[in-house]
């Protein structure tokens, strides 16, 4: 059984699909297929070895990996969607077999379940306001999910909204509130007047909401600001002056692209001033 | 797709930056951006990138018969076309007013100025003339799209050659590039647009408008001109007023800008040329930077203070110290004297400088307690005023020093924008002036004491 099974994925991928463990931190381009751990055992030899157990072996053996971005279930192994370096974490406590997931670089937003991004109200419909959020469609918005929903203070046209989403798939126009679980805000709601928005690529946003980011701490030394971060690759930046708000901004742009050397330069420079 | 709506906050910021002459990227008002020509291996290739907004242009030519009214000259043909990959908000079917506008306008710039001599462009009269096609596509549309289309447009031209035709009699021969080099177009002059974009009903103006600015502009003026400074077109939009002395300084800039962009290109073209002769490799994979992929780089960095510190540690050595303070106390009433700067106020001087200042604008050099101050120094120029009041006495310090804390001042490019710096002085300056009169009044205070 083994064997027809493992013809019929190569003739599928045109390739020998690879063991997800070798290729990790390598490039991996879309339309490969990758082998959990305990799959390569069983596919390795090409059935030849003997497996009088083999059923309940794997149905033991079976941990749950996670299926992160830039990879889909296919079968029993992993098919890759995007280009790529192909990572892994361990779990940190408990079962299950990790994550698996695709480091890619991308402009272009796609609305996840669960994403705190930065809208911009386009049009009032109804009983709801239509946020654009940088994807295929704008999301939708209740007059109701602000905490302290009155008519009074609705935002108007045009205003900056921080929220995230609660339906977000290929299917269906995306769901947006500003409230969380419980209720209450929890910082989500219409964004200040002043500021400045700007849009940079969503790998950097993920890069400057890791724990203990670099650059968030030396930007926070300079001088004070409010900075709020989309994961739809937009950040609102306020300072004192217009001045200090064009600098973060240009600094945080050009992060993308400075080695942390030549960023240390510059935040050695500019704390000097 | 639709385009991204512009949020109130955004165009609230980008009209306050620019009343205080501030732009996003840190230009000058006056500033273009980075300009790059490059050439493909075909002649009459090139691609041009202003900033960000990327144009391709292509020149081809073909054999036809002339027009019925203009039997001896040849046709020319422009087409712009805004490419899918430019901007989101392209799409196939929907950008085509500004497309009317922006062909009609490099039509305008190209044709009618008679830049391009169509009757060299003549074979058989009558019969067979060359017909050049200038195709232009957006790549990518970061602003002003009019002014890069419209060069390269020119350096397209510039490059072009077209094959050879000898005529013997009845006889045309039509020589291929490997029997005889292809010939170059005659070209008169070359006409360059210059945009400007102008913010809250004329009052503001900048060159070379970034997309964002594009957005909350209120109108656009777009002069088309050459380096022998002759208008070959003019096109205001946008339905804003504009004074007569507003235009004719509009040209003026242009004429200075076009100038500089010329000298630009004819060294482009020039090096492409010389590339070609020692038969070394040209062509768009040469342009390309082979160790990087990434698309967009950030050519300099955006602050640049590095020398601030060393000028204020110059100019506070070499600063000469202010005056010498009358120490002797002054007995106001018994149990009351007053120690420090003496009775005369000495900050009377400051204000009427200051008020000088204000009233004459900003070139003139900024004179405080007898130091004079070198342009790229604010920093120093409020670290100098606080050693000078602390030299001149112990009263009211309190405020100044505080009120100076709040000051940081931060300078985007010191070296390169004086014009910047000084109303940042004078708005410093303004701001201190207030901080003097409690100051003032503490002492009236204690002479009532």
């Amino acid at each position: 059984m083994a064997e027809p099974a493992s013809v019929a994925a190569e003739s599928l991928a045109g390739s020998r699909a690879r063991a997800a463990r070798t290729v990790l931190g390598q490039v991996v381009l879309p339309g490969e297929e990758l082998l959990l751990p305990e799959q390569e055992d069983a596919e390795g030899p090409g059935g030849a070895v003997e497996r009088p157990l083999s059923l309940n072996a794997r149905a033991c053996s079976r941990v749950r990996v996670v299926c992160g971005p830039g990879l889909r279930r296919c079968g029993d192994r992993l098919l890759v969607t995007k280009c790529g370096r192909l990572r892994h974490k361990e779990p940190g406590s408990g079962s299950g077999g990790g994550v698996y997931w695709v480091d890619s670089q991308q402009k272009r937003y796609v609305p996840v379940k669960g994403d705190h991004v930065i809208g911009i109200v386009t049009a009032k419909s109804g009983d709801i306001f239509k946020v654009d959020v940088g994807g295929s469609e704008p999301a939708s918005l209740s007059y109701l999910s602000f905490e302290g929903a009155t008519k009074r203070n609705r935002p108007n046209v045009g205003d900056l909204i921080y929220g995230q989403f609660v339906v977000a798939n290929k299917d269906m126009e995306p769901e947006m509130v500003c409230i969380d679980s419980c209720g209450r805000a929890n910082g989500m709601g219409v964004i200040g007047q002043d500021g400045l928005l700007f849009k940079v690529t969503l790998g950097l946003i993920r890069k400057l909401l890791a724990p203990d980011c670099e650059i968030i701490q030396e930007v926070g030394k300079l001088y004070p600001l409010e900075i709020v971060f989309g994961m739809n690759g937009r950040i609102w930046v306020k300072a004192k002056t217009i001045q200090q708000t064009l600098i973060l901004a240009n600094i945080l742009e050009a992060c993308e692209h400075m080695t942390s050397d030549q960023r240390k330069q510059i935040f050695s420079r500019l704390a000097e001033s | 797709m639709k385009e991204t709506p512009l949020s109130n906050c955004e165009r609230r910021f980008l009209l306050r930056a620019i009343e205080e002459k501030k732009r996003l990227d840190g230009r000058q008002t006056y500033d273009y951006r980075n300009i790059r020509i490059s050439f493909g291996t075909d002649y009459g290739c090139c691609i041009v990138e202003l900033g960000k907004t990327r144009v391709l242009g292509q020149v081809s030519c073909e054999l036809v018969s002339p027009k019925l009214n203009r039997a001896t000259e040849g046709i020319l043909f422009f087409n712009l076309e805004l490419s899918q990959m430019a901007a989101p908000a392209f799409e196939p079917g929907r950008q085509s007013d500004l497309l009317v506008k922006l062909n009609r306008l490099m039509e305008r710039c190209l044709r009618n100025s008679k830049c391009i001599d169509t009757e060299s462009l003549c074979v058989v009269a009558g019969e067979k003339v060359w017909q050049i096609r200038v195709d232009l596509h957006l790549l990518n549309h970061d602003g002003n799209i009019i002014d890069a289309a419209s060069i390269a447009a020119i350096v397209a031209l510039c490059h072009f050659r077209r094959p050879d035709v000898s005529v013997q009699g009845d006889e045309v021969t039509l020589y291929t590039p490997e029997e005889r080099d292809p010939v170059p177009l005659s070209i008169h002059h070359m006409p360059i647009c210059v945009s400007f974009a102008f913010f809250q009903q004329g009052t503001y103006l900048l060159v070379d408008p970034n997309e964002r600015e594009e957005r909350v502009m209120d109108g656009l003026l777009v002069i088309a001109m050459n380096k022998h400074r002759e208008i070959c077109t003019i096109q205001s939009s946008g339905g804003i007023m504009l004074l007569k002395d507003q235009v004719l300084r509009c040209s003026k800039i242009a004429g200075v800008k076009v100038a500089e962009i010329t000298e630009l290109i004819l060294k482009a073209l020039e090096n492409d040329q010389k590339v070609r002769k020692e038969g070394g490799k040209f062509g768009f994979a040469e342009s390309i930077a082979n160790q990087r992929i990434t698309a967009f780089k950030m050519e300099k960095a955006p602050i640049d203070t590095s020398d601030v510190e060393e000028k204020a540690e110059e100019i506070i050595a070499e600063a000469e110290p202010p005056s010498e303070v009358v120490s002797t106390p002054v007995l106001w009433t018994p149990g009351t004297a007053q120690i420090g700067e003496g009775v005369e106020n000495s900050w009377g001087d400051l204000e009427d400088s200051e008020k000088e200042d204000d009233e004459g604008g900003g070139d003139q050099a900024i004179i405080l307690d007898g130091i004079k101050m070198d342009t790229g120094v604010e920093v120093s120029d409020i670290g100098s005023q606080e050693l000078g009041f602390h030299h001149v006495g112990q009263t009211g310090l309190e405020f100044l020093t505080s009120d100076s804390e709040e000051e940081e001042m931060i300078i985007l490019e010191p070296d390169k924008n004086p014009k910047k710096i000084r109303t940042q002085t004078t708005s410093a300056k303004q701001e201190k002036a207030p901080s003097k009169k409690p100051v003032k009044r503490r002492k009236k205070k204690r002479a009532a004491n």
